[in-house]
């Protein structure tokens, strides 16, 4: 197993690289630049700023230079947002990103399976109905719906909640945007759950344990464990997703995250600020993914890597 | 019969489907005594699992059970979940045919085998740990002690089957439902695990319900027989006298389904289609940090085989031994060295486009009916397919025709080219699966277990068919198969493969009548007593 992980380790420093170069001549591709305003800067101030910022060197030596500076955990300045490195930006925003997201993958997670475990034994029952129109309904009704709903009904007209604001991280503040982040992910959980849910209990080792009279508790252990993998292999990517941010619900909620750099850098061509996002975003899946195969080994005995 | 521990009486099972009801068991009665073992026999769908399974509550949940079962005095039918369950897995228990899948791969079959004693009787963790360890011991697990914290994939099919066993006796039950428990195993495996039921039975004296499609098993083990047949028992009663004096059409019918008569032989002066010389196939094993190869599975280690054109050279060997790998290997399929030639060309050295034109030559057909055939081609397209690659030329109209043709020629309905595989039974996929490979015109047809999936009666009609299509276009067969007598009936010569090697090989009367190998006599000794005919 530590073999495995430090092999991981290793290719994920080539994954890491490849994904940092076709970053960094994509955003280069995209037409405009940092300072490209409304209205145009004069020839000698934009001339001054691209020197500054070194723009004025061939592409291939922004990119070493570029690549350099990662080495030393260097992401540069920012273009845009004036008088801060990205390493700050991200250090100031990341921290409210991976509390919300990570309550949001545990939320999820707790009532996606429990809510797919009942489907799933109670299949074509109203319960499963009602499991499976939940779900429908949470993955294709968008978070812009329901973030400035809830913000109406629990922040508004019943008064409960904040409508928004980080407020260093009050649980009042933190509940309604984690509620959004965390639906959608409930209803796909739950869906995966009373799918592999109905196949495990249809197994032949699922008879086994029924003609040997064990009881229901048992036999959703057993089921519960082979029909957790799948749930496990996507849980993966979409935690990497989720703790670094979303554009809409950080927008709505108006949360210092730093999902909507993403945006905002793009939009403002603020090259630095939108590969340090990609950086991090990178780091997060690859972590994830490796994760996700550690518990995989953990679950089921016929997984190893060595 | 006063003294019957389990009766059943007037049993009934529908299934609530799409298509309507299906009435799978009809009015079914049968009892069993103490200690006895009875046989249940009948062909896929005569509905004796179902009989079974429904006595004990475990049917699908679109069924519905009306009638009676009752164990030592107490009626099953009807009975809810939980006193069920405190009778299922203590009184009466199952085991069933497919070891592989019928244990949870993801706990040790020591958790598995703990939690069943533990559900029935009130005793500690360290005390059932004991219990389960005398279980193994007495399955023949050797180093139980120490095997109990396996997973079953690190167990083989048999092992998997004696854990099984090892779970369903852990309490002592009055009576075992023995759902064809050896059907999946290799047949020296499966002479095993029927010996040791029967000393289990000696020693702990439970009943036996033992159901199966393979009537040299019920002579071996049972006193009394139940025919079943689309839901129906039409015969029962001491198998001496069921079986001797068949009073049924179905059981005669049953009774006969054994592959009769031999291959006529081939001219001695056939020319040789296929001549392998020394094929072997090795899998490295990679490992590490660095994937290096610390070892090396040696799937086929230096085969030689020659096969004359109207010739049948059966390949026969038990799971493991390499006989589907070498079929592969003689097909360019999978990569081999040593010398492969067809028709004194040698195939080895050829890349992919000058071996095209040789492929339609050889051809393959697969054991299992149910994958090989696309779900979601028409059975004329399935067949047709293969033209595209060959004759790319062909009209569709001219494809369709020989679809048609080819179709006659295993003796199914033309008509029936744009059903999809799956209203087909079995036989008729196999069937299908023939025409796809006729189609061609191939000269040699490779058959992997073409037969294996299929129940006795159709088993002998796909032979009878096999032969057929042999005499008529002189085709060259490879039949790799590990039921000897559907080898006999169908070679002119055998190979005995075990590891990868030949172990004997000869003309096939003289090979199963004299066998010289330890290997061979082992395996027709295993063969015999479930029902070969060795004369």
């Amino acid at each position: 197993m530590l073999s495995f992980v430090f092999r991981r380790f290793l290719t994920a420093i080539p994954t890491l690289f490849v994904v940092v170069t076709l970053s960094f001549f994509l955003m280069r591709v995209a037409p405009g630049g940092p300072f490209d305003l409304e209205q145009p800067l004069e020839a000698k101030i934009m001339e001054n700023l691209q020197k500054a910022y070194g723009l004025d060197r061939p592409l291939w030596e922004q990119y070493l230079r570029y690549l350099g500076n990662l080495v030393r955990g260097d992401l540069g300045p920012s273009f845009y947002i004036r008088d801060f490195s990205v390493a700050e930006i991200l250090m100031q925003g990341l921290p409210v990103s991976i509390t919300l997201g990570s309550l949001a993958i545990l939320i999820a997670l707790l009532f996606g399976t429990v809510f797919g475990t009942i489907a799933g034994l109670k299949q074509n029952t109203p319960t499963d109905y009602a499991v499976v129109g939940f779900a429908t309904a949470g993955v294709t009704i968008p978070n812009f719906v329901v973030a400035p709903l809830f913000q109406i009904i629990f922040g508004l007209t019943l008064a409960w909640l904040p409508v928004g604001g980080w407020n260093d991280g009050a649980i009042r503040n933190v509940i309604l945007p984690v509620i959004v982040l965390a639906l959608p992910q409930i209803a796909v959980v739950a869906r995966m759950t009373r799918a592999s849910m109905i196949e495990a209990l249809r197994s032949d080792h699922i008879r086994t344990l029924r003609s040997l009279g064990l009881g229901t508790r048992v036999i959703v252990l057993h089921a519960l464990r082979g029909a957790i993998l799948p749930v496990v292999s996507y849980l993966g990517p979409t935690a990497a997703a989720l703790l670094t941010g979303s554009v809409v619900v950080e927008t709505i909620f108006g949360l210092p995250g730093i999902g909507r750099y993403f945006v905002e850098g793009a939009l403002n061509r603020d090259y630095t600020l939108v590969m340090g996002t990609v950086v991090v975003v990178a780091i997060f899946v690859l972590f994830f993914n490796m994760i996700v195969d550690i518990l995989y080994a953990l679950l089921d005995p016929r997984v190893r890597y060595d | 019969m006063p003294e019957a521990i389990f009766h059943i009486r007037n049993l009934d099972v529908r299934f609530r489907t799409n298509q309507g009801d299906v009435h799978a068991v009809k009015s079914v009665s049968l009892s069993i005594g103490p200690g006895e073992t009875l046989a249940i026999v009948g062909e896929s769908g005569s509905g004796k699992s179902q009989t079974m399974l429904a006595s004990l509550g475990l049917i699908a949940s679109n069924g519905s059970v009306t009638g009676s079962a009752r164990l030592t005095g107490h009626e099953l039918v009807g009975l809810g979940e939980a006193p069920l369950n405190t009778i299922r897995g203590r009184r009466v228990t199952m085991i069933f045919q497919e070891p592989m899948t019928s244990l949870d791969p993801l706990f040790t079959i020591g958790q598995q085998i703990v939690s069943v004693i533990r559900r029935h009787r009130d005793i500690g963790k360290a005390e059932a740990r004991k219990e389960a360890i005398a279980a193994l011991e007495r399955v023949r697990i050797p180093d139980a002690a120490r095997r109990i914290d396996a997973y079953p994939h690190e167990m083989s099919g048999g092992q998997r089957q004696r854990v099984m066993i090892a779970m369903a006796l852990a309490n002592k039950p009055d009576l075992l439902v023995a759902d064809e428990p050896t059907t999946a195993l290799d047949v020296t495996i499966q002479a095993e695990i029927l010996d040791l039921l029967a000393e289990l039975q000696r020693e702990m004296g439970m009943a036996i319900a033992f159901i199966t499609h393979d009537l040299g098993i019920v002579r071996r083990i049972a006193r009394r027989v139940v025919v079943m047949r689309r839901g129906e028992v039409v015969e029962q009663g001491p198998v001496a006298e069921v079986f001797g004096n068949p009073r049924h059409p179905y059981t005669r019918m049953l009774l006969d389904a054994e592959p009769k008569g031999l291959k006529a032989p081939a001219p001695a002066d056939s020319p040789v289609l296929i001549e392998a010389r020394d094929v072997k196939v090795h899998f490295p094993i990679r490992t590490g940090l660095l994937s290096r190869v610390t070892n090396v599975v040696k799937a086929v280690d230096g085969v030689s085989i020659t096969l004359r054109r109207g010739e049948t050279v059966g390949i026969v060997g038990e799971s493991g031994s390499g006989k589907s790998t070498l079929g592969r290997a003689i097909m360019r399929m999978i990569p081999a060295t040593g010398s492969i030639s067809f028709e004194d060309r040698a195939l080895l050295p050829l890349d992919k486009a000058a071996m095209r034109p040789l492929r339609r030559q050889i051809q393959l057909v697969f054991q299992d009916p149910y994958g090989s055939l696309s779900p979601r081609m028409t059975v004329g397209e399935i067949i047709a397919e293969g033209l595209l690659v060959h004759e790319p030329h062909l009209s569709a109209a001219e494809r369709d025709r020989r679809a048609a043709e080819a179709l006659n020629e295993v003796q199914l309905d033309a008509a029936l080219r744009n059903r999809f595989p799956h209203e087909f039974s079995g036989g008729q996929r196999q069937r299908i699966a023939i025409a796809r490979a006729m189609i061609l015109k191939p000269r040699v047809v490779i058959l992997d277990e073409p037969t294996s999936a299929l129940d006795r009666s159709i088993q002998k009609a796909i032979v009878e068919l096999l032969r057929d299509l042999q005499q008529k276009h002189g085709l060259s067969y490879l039949f790799i198969s590990h039921d000897l007598a559907i080898v006999r009936a169908m070679s002119d010569r055998i190979l005995v493969m075990k590891d990868g090697r030949v172990v004997e090989e000869g003309e096939t009367v003289p090979l199963i009548r004299a066998p010289r190998e330890a290997y061979t006599q082992r395996l027709l000794a295993a063969a015999a007593e479930i029902g070969l005919d060795r004369s």
